[in-house]
């Protein structure tokens, strides 16, 4: 019976975890992002975090993704993206644009 | 400087370029200055207070919060724009005949301004809000106060120029087709928001995209290139638009002329 419940308790955690979504992060410091350049699956939705490590805040920008975000100083956003096509994705920060620049790549 | 100077500028633009239209389409009405210039003011003091909350309004919602309260105002817009081009195709013909026989402004109650106000102060606070952020930040770090001034004040002239002359442009067109045209533009403007709030409600994830993008005429018009930016604002031009945006574009222009000519049979 404990089995049962165990299995049963693992398989539903499983399902949740196949459920959520793929998550990554990029850093922002020195108006720069930390990667620069991430890898990310195509064709299904994915989590991106900006973690803005500056103390003056940004606008993560992307013409190929279509989104466009604030983030305050010291502050974290949550940006939602695709599901995307496979290839190259330039993003940059509006306020630091000299600097702030990165790309995903969808694979 | 520069750099300020063309963030600046960029921002004011859709500012500049809503207000010319609104302006516009408000031709001839009495007091119309009074409730643009309130709009205005309006929209600065709420620039400045969602900039002060912006890292609190982000994190609301479940860190969806800037891109809810985007597309709330958005969407209350285009509800103020609905209802101004519905009003205007029942009343645009007497006023143009009155504007005509008197040649001087007529006094038409101040429901459809009251409207109006309400989208030049919702499209200064987005705009705004923007800008103070970015101002503040440069503030804050190394460089010079003074350029960041002049950066900013010459990118704010550039965009009011630019608003000065789509309007004086607007004032060519001949009197008898003038309300209608204004009109379209007003229903233009109002599609092109709706595709707006429905791509931050995609970026929020409480909207599928439906396809992330439909088509993409960048090759052609960029939405970073001035031309697009302008054509963002104006017609909602999107190099890259979701089904979704495609989806309210359509049903906000086909809802605003269906509006419209239901009032204009009803008047006839």
């Amino acid at each position: 019976m404990y089995r049962l419940i165990a299995l049963l308790i693992v398989t539903v955690a499983a399902t949740c975890a196949a459920a959520e979504p793929t998550q990554f992060t990029v850093t922002l410091k020195d108006h720069r992002f930390v990667p620069a350049e991430l890898i990310v699956p195509a064709g299904q939705k994915i989590k991106l975090i900006v973690d803005n490590q500056d103390a003056s805040a940004e606008e993560f920008e992307s013409y190929e993704l279509n989104r466009e975000k604030i983030v305050g100083a010291n502050a974290r956003i949550i940006v939602w993206i695709g599901p995307l096509k496979a290839g190259r994705y330039p993003f940059f920060g509006e306020f630091h644009a000299d600097t702030a620049q990165g790309a995903l790549i969808a694979e | 400087m520069l750099a300020t100077a063309l963030l600046v500028f960029r921002e004011v633009l859709e500012a500049a370029l809503i207000i010319s239209i609104v302006m516009a389409a408000t031709r001839g009405i009495h007091r119309r200055g009074r409730f643009v210039s309130s709009g205005i003011a309006l929209g600065v003091l709420g620039a400045v207070l969602v900039a002060g909350f912006a890292s609190r309004i982000a994190d609301a919602v479940e860190g969806t919060g800037q891109e809810l309260l985007n597309a709330t105002v958005l969407l209350a817009a285009v509800l103020m724009l609905a209802w101004h081009a519905i009003w205007m195709a029942r009343h645009g013909r007497e006023l143009s005949a009155q504007m005509q026989a008197v040649g001087a402004e007529v006094s038409t109650g101040s429901r459809p301004l009251a409207a109006l106000l309400v989208v030049v102060a919702l499209a200064v606070l987005r705009e705004g809000s923007e800008i103070v952020l970015f101002l503040f930040g440069i503030g804050t770090g190394e460089s010079s106060v003074l350029a960041m001034l002049l950066g900013g004040g010459l990118g704010l002239v550039g965009g009011i120029v630019v608003g000065f002359g789509l309007y004086f442009g607007l004032l060519r067109i001949p009197m008898r087709h003038f309300f209608s045209a204004s009109n379209w533009m007003i229903l233009l403007l109002a599609a092109g928001m709706a595709s707006h709030a429905a791509h931050y409600l995609i970026q929020a994830d409480w909207l599928p995209a439906l396809g992330a993008a439909i088509w993409d005429s960048s090759m052609l018009l960029s939405d970073h290139s001035l031309v697009g930016q302008a054509l963002h604002t104006l017609i909602g031009y999107d190099a890259r638009p979701a089904g979704m945006q495609l989806i309210f574009y359509v049903s906000t222009a086909l809802l605003i002329y269906t509006g419209m000519q239901k009032c204009n049979r009803a008047q006839a």
